[in-house]
């Protein structure tokens, strides 16, 4: 027994110590250099699971039933395994969404509906309140323990405002604003906090470990002996065994693993310390084995204690402060005091971050929606909100806090804290469905959850909830003894018969049963609408997409100016720009002012937010500013169509950049085409040209150049100047036929006569040349659709250029027509030396001229790639025969026009 | 979710630990006897405990493959 | 001391009044029409100036300069390169097989007759 003065000091010493560690790691969090970035922090901070329920109830828990303590904490345990999945999940969806609580991560998932949101904060706050009773009879019971005498009542019947533990509640709801609502921030993050809590999990540690080796080696000779005393007492006995002698409940073990595995995600404590205060989502990979790790080790004594205890004090003590009493009876005062500080150390870290934990639910989903259905709320410009907020936030630590005190007053004697604390669990295990199936099943929609949440919190209600109400002497425990108004089947607590369940599997059954089989139920009933389908994708597919990458689910008008000012109403106008300003640099934008209002600043407006007052309240507020348009579901797939798209389109813009890339190599590669072809025009045009201005020259300076001489370069003169003119005349036809630009003056055309016509042209050059020419052609030949101009120029070059190469006096040509049923050929024999097999396509190229250089009879080179040009117009064409004995036989055909089409094949190169 | 080796065998070893942890396998170690002095149920349940979170460490600890 | 000058084309219009421009004024003309013969005849008779026309067939302008430059006997011999291609790349082409001047076709006969005299002069 210590003074209370004593008790009272250390208590508040202790929690001095701890405000000191909290505003440490909030400054060295303001500079920059943050404590609690390690995991051995985050996973020390998880521990804040084990509140004054560890600490007194487990030990009363192995008092009464042996190892029946330890399913609590196996289920976290099997949870841990799958953390790094579920948590990992978790913790990435919240980040990117900027998800501050569980019901904001509930409501967001289910197209940030507020419906939900509430009611999510409504079970929250109605299922907490008995933990929160557990902390505040926790500290109680510890801090009668230490200063009455062994042995005197725990609890007086004194009225509340002499009751020691209504102030204690209020200490407690001031050192919690204190902690956690002494400013906004957007994140909701809490460094101090969680340092705070991180070395309250090490003192409770090593103050039970204390505790513990004390009772084990101080009290006995070690567990041998500890167990071998124990064992000799049958009752103690039993408590060693699985069956406790009366039979194994299986399902309860498995019930309780299952609801503490579940609790572990769901209560708003764990949600804050494992999401919301994450730093670093790779923390999980260490924390997810030293919380259980942890566990283990708070554990490990509980039997123990437990067992000396019972041996010590025999049965019937009050089991639950063994870890005080045992050290007082041995006049281990100090040891006590030491217990005294962890088993307050752990009901304190409780109630704080759970107070922080579901005060932030309370303004965000509960309060601001409310708030902001009245217009003089919504109206109000320019003023500051976030004192209001804070105010709000801080009304609502204090109703928490009292609301607890309350249930205590009320309902404290009905359970043992472990009963109390299981109630809780069995509320917050109602969110289980509606968040997890929210992460892994698209389908989820919010009808669904809204249904199995109502459905689960309205049945704990009646199993669980009321009866410890009502066996707490507040009401008669007539409806439970036999049901409402007699009906049996309706007992809370063996609903339609099903009495073999304890009271808490039971419950347990019937509030998951009617959750999970209304979510999946209603879910199916309908399609998810169109803002949850997005929401669904962006939740379930976190892993897969980036989410400010991603499709902004939007389409509206919106003004930068209204955005700006939106946000800074409730972070400040400094820190509004400030994130304005971010954003425009992580966009590439030159200045905030330049940054467009579209849809992907909307959604980091309503984002940031969102840290500030809820998702849903915040996308209240940004709907109150922009002027949104409905998105449909087909909006919804068209975004998502359009994102996919924009994938697809790029993949497509690299193809396409590959194609045009050949394209362009095999333009470069016709350009230089084109440009030795202008390279050799002008060549050939200059070289006539030099020679007539080289001789004009001479002949104007030498005025004596004899006149022979002088009539020699005339003829030069005169002769390359035709020349000149024939080159350029052919150049250019050669231009307009490839160009497509050439006349064409189609009639019908007898070939018998356009022949005739032109060997008769060529007589004179023949017989000049003392060549014969022969002439072989049908009878009857139908008329042939062609232009004969072209075709006589063509007969013209073939017969000039056999003119050129046959010997001269003995020259023979021989010119035969043929025509079948596809059309007429046309071949130009001559017995001249032929064209050598290395020239014989070259002869069709532009400015190529056959024989050798120093023979070369007179020619542009030109002839006979135009003549292929005009045979090709028409559909026919030419080549050279390489199949004669002797000299060259050159030949073109031309169809008949089959399809009626003399077809325009003018654009061959 | 189960892409990697790392998160398939993080569920079987829950699956594992599910099936150790509860009934019947559970009960396999009820009974009167003891080890090293100890009586064998709590011990058995501890050793079991720590078994499952050393491996879980291994599994979280070792290299991603 | 007559300098002479190989005339080397393969366009007998131009030869004839290239020959008759250098004939009349003084100089000693050689005459090849292709590049195989300009180099032999280079060769043999060792004229100080070349006129060389670019586009030849069998060996161009440009590889009967090379040849040139890349013997020894031969380096000395002034080479004024002619060509009716005037394109920067050719010029540049020409001066780097090592042509001593590059006139374009059609050139004017003063300008001809003073590039060579200038050449001849800097000997």
């Amino acid at each position: 027994m210590l003074g209370a003065p004593w008790v009272v000091g250390v208590a508040f010493a202790y929690l001095l110590l701890l405000f000191a560690v909290a505003s440490f790691g909030d400054r060295r969090a303001r500079q920059g250099r943050s404590v609690i970035g390690t995991p051995w922090i985050y996973a020390l901070s998880m521990a804040v699971y084990c509140s004054a329920w560890t600490y007194f109830g487990s030990v009363g828990r192995a008092a009464s039933g042996g190892v029946w303590f330890l399913p609590i904490y196996l289920g976290p345990m099997l949870a841990m395994i799958l953390a790094w999945m579920l948590l990992r999940k978790m913790i990435r969806i919240a980040r990117e969404h900027r998800i501050t609580s569980i019901a904001d991560f509930i409501a967001s998932r289910y197209g940030k509906s507020q419906a939900l949101a509430g009611l999510v904060t409504l079970i929250t706050v109605v299922g907490i309140v008995p933990y929160i009773a557990l902390q505040l009879k926790g500290i109680a019971v510890a801090y009668a323990l230490m200063t009455n005498a062994p042995g005197a009542p725990v609890t007086d019947a004194t009225p509340w405002w002499a009751d020691s533990t209504f102030y204690v509640a209020l200490a407690l709801a001031g050192f919690t604003i204190v902690f956690g609502a002494r400013h906004l921030d957007s994140a909701e993050r809490h460094e101090g906090m969680v340092a705070a809590i991180a070395f309250e999990s090490m003192v409770k540690l090593l103050a039970f470990l204390a505790v513990g080796a004390f009772a084990v080696w101080g009290l006995f000779d070690g567990l041998g002996d500890l167990f071998a005393r124990a064992r000799a007492v049958p009752e103690l006995a039993r408590l060693l065994t699985l069956g406790q002698g009366t039979g194994f409940a299986y399902e309860q073990w498995f019930a309780l693993t299952m609801l503490s595995g579940l609790s572990v995600l769901c209560l708003p404590r764990q949600f804050q310390v494992m999401v919301v205060e994450n730093v670093d989502e790779r923390h999980l990979k260490r924390a997810a084995w030293v919380f259980p790790l942890y566990l283990l080790l708070i554990n490990l004594f509980v039997l123990p204690i437990a067992l000396a205890g019972l041996l010590h004090f025999g049965a019937g003590a009050n089991a639950e402060g063994f870890v005080l009493t045992l050290p007082l009876a041995a006049g281990r005062e100090g040891l006590a005091l030491l217990a005294f500080v962890g088993g307050l150390s752990a009901a304190t870290g409780m109630v704080i971050v759970e107070a922080i934990a579901v005060s932030t639910m309370v303004c965000n989903d509960l309060v601001m929606p409310l708030l902001l259905r009245t217009r003089r709320f919504r109206a109000a410009a320019g003023r500051d909100h976030t004192a209001f907020l804070l105010g709000i936030r801080r009304a609502a630590i204090v109703c928490i806090l009292l609301l607890g005190y309350l249930y205590f007053r009320l309902a404290g004697e009905a359970y043992a804290l472990v009963g109390i604390g299981l109630i809780s669990f069995a509320a917050v295990a109602q969110f289980a469905p509606a968040m997890l199936g929210g992460m892994y099943w698209k389908g989820g929609t919010r009808e669904g959850a809204l249904a199995g949440l109502l459905a689960g919190f309205a049945i704990w209600i009646y199993t669980l909830m009321l009866p410890s109400i009502a066996k707490s002497g507040w009401w008669s425990t007539g409806f439970v003894e036999h049901g409402p108004f007699g009906i049996a089947l309706l007992k809370p607590e063996a609903l339609l018969g099903m009495a073999r369940l304890d009271y808490l599997t039971h419950s347990l059954f019937w509030s998951l049963l009617a959750n999970i089989g209304l979510y999946v139920a209603v879910s199916l009933w309908r399609a998810p609408s169109a803002g949850e389908t997005s929401q669904a994708l962006l939740f379930v597919d976190v892993f897969h997409r980036n989410a400010a990458a991603g499709p902004a689910f939007w389409r509206g008008r919106a003004r930068v100016a209204d955005l700006l000012p939106l946000l800074g109403r409730f972070l400040g106008t400094a820190r509004a720009e400030a994130l304005f300003d971010e954003h425009a640099r992580q966009r590439g934008v030159p200045h905030r002012d330049a940054l467009q209002p579209d849809a992907r600043l909307v959604r980091f407006v309503e984002r940031q937010l969102a840290g500030a007052i809820g998702s849903a309240s915040a996308r209240v507020m940004v709907a109150s500013v922009v002027e949104e348009e409905p998105l449909d579901l087909d909006d919804v797939m068209r975004i998502l169509d359009e994102a996919s798209q924009i994938r697809a389109y790029s993949h497509r813009l690299e193809q396409v950049t590959e194609e045009l890339k050949r394209a362009n190599e095999q333009l470069k590669s016709l350009d230089r085409l084109k440009d030795d072809f202008m390279s050799s025009v002008t060549h050939e045009l200059r070289t006539p040209l030099t020679s007539i201005r080289a001789l004009a020259e001479l002949m104007r300076d030498d005025e004596q150049m004899p006149a022979a001489q002088r009539q020699e370069f005339l003829d030069i003169v005169v002769a390359e100047t035709e020349r000149l003119s024939r080159l350029v005349n052919q150049v250019l036809d050669m231009a307009k036929i490839e160009s497509g630009h050439a006349e064409w003056h189609n009639t019908d055309v007898d070939l018998r006569k356009l022949l005739t016509q032109a060997v008769q042209t060529t007589t004179e050059m023949m017989r000049e040349r003392g060549a014969t020419v022969d002439l072989h052609m049908p009878e009857t030949l139908p008329l042939l659709r062609a232009d004969a101009d072209r075709l006589i120029q063509v007969l013209l070059n073939l017969l000039s250029n056999a003119a050129k190469f046959v010997p001269r006096g003995s020259g023979h040509i021989d010119v035969r027509l043929e025509s079948d049923s596809t059309g007429v050929t046309i071949a130009v024999q001559d017995n001249g030396p032929g064209v050598p097999a290395g020239q014989r396509e070259l002869i069709f190229e532009r400015f190529r001229q056959g024989g050798d250089a120093l023979n070369r009879p007179q020619g542009t080179g030109l002839g006979l790639p135009i003549s292929r040009q005009i045979v090709e117009h028409f559909g026919g064409s030419m080549w050279l025969r390489d199949d004669t004995a002797q000299g060259a036989c050159f030949c073109f055909s031309l169809p008949w026009p089959a399809s009626g089409a003399g077809t325009n094949s003018g654009d061959k190169t | 979710m189960l892409e990697s080796l790392r998160s398939q065998r993080l569920l079987a070893l829950f699956c594992a630990g599910l099936a150790l942890l509860n009934f019947p396998l559970l009960a396999l170690w009820d009974r009167d006897s003891s080890m090293l002095g100890l009586p064998l149920f709590p011990i058995a349940l501890f050793v079991l405990w720590a078994g499952l979170i050393a491996v879980l460490a291994l599994i979280l600890e070792g290299r991603e493959d | 001391m007559t300098h002479r000058i190989l005339i080397a084309d393969d366009e007998p219009n131009i030869v004839v009044s290239l020959e008759y421009l250098m004939k009349r004024a003084g100089y000693e003309v050689l005459i090849a029409r292709d590049g195989q013969e300009a180099i032999d005849t280079i060769r043999r008779e060792r004229p100080q100036l070349v006129l060389l026309d670019v586009m030849m067939p069998g060996k161009t302008g440009f590889d009967v300069c090379q040849e040139l430059r890349a013997d020894e006997a031969l380096n000395g011999t002034l080479v004024l390169m002619l060509t009716a291609k005037g394109r920067a790349t050719d010029i540049e082409k020409g001066l780097g097989v090592g042509a001593d001047a590059y006139m374009t076709k059609p050139f004017s006969t003063k300008d001809l007759l003073a590039k060579v005299a200038e050449m001849l002069a800097a000997r």
